[in-house]
């Protein structure tokens, strides 16, 4: 087997392997023997959201999604396909950045004094079957965000280390997905342990790691021919060639800062509601607000930290002021942090593409379309 | 000597009481630490009773209540409704837009025995309130931990983020988005656990107007589903119609 040379921009050369559809279930079978909790997408709700997967059966065989700005649909198919859709609401994030945890408990002991105690992440290993390239990118600025820092998180780090990912190499793109233009997808070249190209009647298996190779060791597999090659490389290539949005340039940051006053800001506060679901449901929004739940008697408290948003009043309150009390300000802060300042921060952009915050904005507000409104086309 | 309580109630349905009686073993908690003074529906009975706080359930719809608010603002150190009616009006407060009296001449057979008000107004319409929890009904949740902040000696914290961000928190679907139904979460204030669409159903913002809220875009939006201008009226008024940020919203499409 071939060493990788650098594990972060090179991974190592596994050659590419067919699993027929048939036996799908035993790529379920051999990662639970490994000690995996699967978790995989499926039709919830009206829409594809990932869940505790048991059988294949439970897979969106046959569903297409329709996504436009603030409307999203599925149809069902006769296609055998379970991977014949673009995105759902969710990408890796509520896994990974819990959407509320406890992070330490406080009582008082019998003499009154306070005792603090951790609470230890309880993480059982997980793996997702169906991420795809934005989610991967998505989930590397997470990782940047949360373990690269001077204090990494535990919580996260804990459920990141013992996970396992099977990408999905898209076949399908929906109206909202750009992450072309971001140089996110729609191919997931890293990051992940196994990823599949699903073709009419199998998979085209890729393998990213050593973990990867080993879960594959029981399945049965052929090498991948030629033909088969060629039709997963190919629908990679429609998938990128049908994405009609894309973001006018891979670093906003200064045309963003230079345009703090642009009109289009109180354009956009006058249709945006600042219900804070764009930040939700974005892969790489981390913040976050931090609360003392304490119990009626008052003899204990659970500190809790559950998923916040620039839209919120409470996220720029401090010290009896709010800093941005009106839309405006807050829209700003979220596309100027998104956009602009995350290249200081992580030398990147903050956004992978992936179309959700249009998609699932109640009112349909583009993010390609505001970027290019203050920015100007092709920046 | 442990703080007293009482639980006032005016025109309601009572239910928002039951955030009390239904906490179960909070409720001894509850008891062990406080002395229930007054509350009617749970037995104690002493309305005239200086207390450290006063819960107040319903709305101000008749000349006595207009007399009684004021004598238990004037004993009373804390004073915080509960629930829609107590703190918007409630579902009765829909009279303030219309003839009430001609309402009342139409259901009564002696109209002449009823001595209400013409309208349904909120507890702080009349008296100064120092904390309004939401919700028709409220939680057990909300008025233990605002017992529990000002045992502390602290301000309550009340949250007015939408209903969209504890949606989001509990990974439910979009019902607008995936379903194309009139949700009212974006513009209603978290503090449900957003139990409706949870159960795939459309927020009727029983828990009242979120802080810095854009009722004309939503507006647009339930028009664009297809809403009757009187649908999206009622939409904004059903229980909290005295809340002014929707009673404008609602006048904006059915003046
Ligand atoms: S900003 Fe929008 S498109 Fe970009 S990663 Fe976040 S949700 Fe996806
Ligand atoms: S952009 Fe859309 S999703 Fe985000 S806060 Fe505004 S209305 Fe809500």
């Amino acid at each position: 087997m071939p060493k990788p040379k650098n594990k972060q921009t090179d991974p190592p050369r596994y050659p590419l392997r067919y699993l027929a559809r048939a036996s799908l279930p035993a790529l379920l079978d051999s990662l639970r023997a490994a000690g995996y909790r699967c978790i995989g997408p499926q039709l919830k709700e009206g829409a594809v959201v990932y869940a505790e997967l048991d059988t294949v059966e439970q897979l969106p065989r046959g569903v297409h999604d329709q996504q436009s700005p603030g409307e999203y649909r599925t149809q069902a198919s006769e296609d055998e396909r379970y991977f014949a859709w673009a995105n759902g609401p969710q990408a890796i994030k509520p896994w990974l950045f819990a959407p509320r945890e406890s992070l330490w408990q406080v009582a008082r002991d019998e003499h009154g004094r306070l005792r603090f105690r951790e609470t230890s992440p309880q993480v059982t290993p997980l793996a997702v079957i169906g991420a795809r390239a934005c989610d991967l990118a998505a989930l590397r600025l997470q990782d940047q965000h949360f373990l690269h820092g001077a204090h990494p998180d535990p919580y996260y780090q804990a459920r990141r280390e013992s996970l396992f990912i099977v990408a999905v190499q898209c076949s399908h793109t929906a109206a909202t997905c750009f992450c072309a233009s971001t140089g996110d997808g729609p191919r997931a070249e890293r990051d992940f342990d196994l990823a599949l190209s699903e073709l009419n009647a199998g998979y085209v298996v890729e393998t990213g790691s050593q973990r990867g190779a080993s879960v594959l060791a029981a399945l049965p597999l052929a090498a991948a021919t030629a033909a088969q090659r060629d039709a997963a490389r190919q629908q990679s290539e429609r998938a990128a060639r049908l994405q009609t949005r894309a973001l006018p340039g891979r670093n906003l940051r200064d045309v963003l800062f230079a345009n703090l006053e642009h009109p289009r800001w109180d354009e956009v506060a006058a249709r945006c509601l600042s219900c804070g679901n764009c930040t939700s449901v974005c892969p790489t929004c981390f913040c976050h607000a931090e609360s003392e739940q304490p119990a009626l008697d008052g003899a204990h408290s659970e500190h809790v930290r559950e998923w916040d948003s620039c839209f919120t009043q409470g996220h720029s309150y401090i010290h009896g002021l709010t800093i941005r009390a009106e839309t405006r300000t807050r829209y700003r802060q979220w596309l100027t942090h998104k956009l602009g300042s995350w290249h200081e921060q992580y030398g990147r952009s903050g956004c992978v593409g992936c179309g959700r915050c249009m998609t699932w904005c109640p009112v349909g507000i583009d993010i390609t379309e505001e970027a290019s409104a203050i920015c100007g086309e092709g920046t | 000597m442990k703080p007293k309580i009482a639980v006032h109630k005016f025109s309601s349905c009572d239910g928002c009481q039951l955030a009390f009686l239904n906490a179960g073993e909070q409720l001894l908690t509850l008891s062990e630490l406080v002395d229930i003074v007054h509350f009617v529906e749970a037995g104690p009975v002493a309305p005239d009773e200086q207390v450290d706080i006063a819960f107040v359930e319903g709305s101000i719809t008749t000349p006595h209540d207009v007399e009684r608010i004021q004598r238990i603002r004037s004993q009373s150190h804390y004073l915080i409704t509960i629930g829609a009616c107590a703190t918007a009006g409630g579902v009765q407060a829909l009279r303030n837009l219309v003839d009430g009296q001609q309402w009342i001449n139409a259901v009564y057979a002696s109209p002449q025995y009823i001595a209400s008000l013409a309208t349904s107004t909120p507890i702080a319409a009349h008296v100064k309130v120092d904390l309004e929890l939401w919700g028709c009904p409220v939680n057990t949740r909300q008025v233990m931990a605002a017992v529990r902040a000002l045992l502390f000696g602290v301000v309550p914290e009340i949250r007015r983020d939408s209903v969209c961000m504890e949606c989001k928190r509990e990974g439910n679907v979009c019902v607008l988005v995936a379903k194309g139904q009139p949700c009212m979460g974006p513009v209603t204030q978290t503090g449900c656990g957003a139990l409706c669409p949870h159960f795939g159903r459309d927020c009727y913002a029983c828990y009242g107007p979120a802080e810095n809220i854009n009722t004309p875009a939503l507006v647009n939006r339930f028009a664009g589903l297809g809403l009757l201008p009187e649908e999206i009226a009622r939409r904004f008024l059903t229980i909290n119609n005295a809340a002014p940020a929707f009673v404008d919203a609602a006048r904006s499409v059915q003046p």
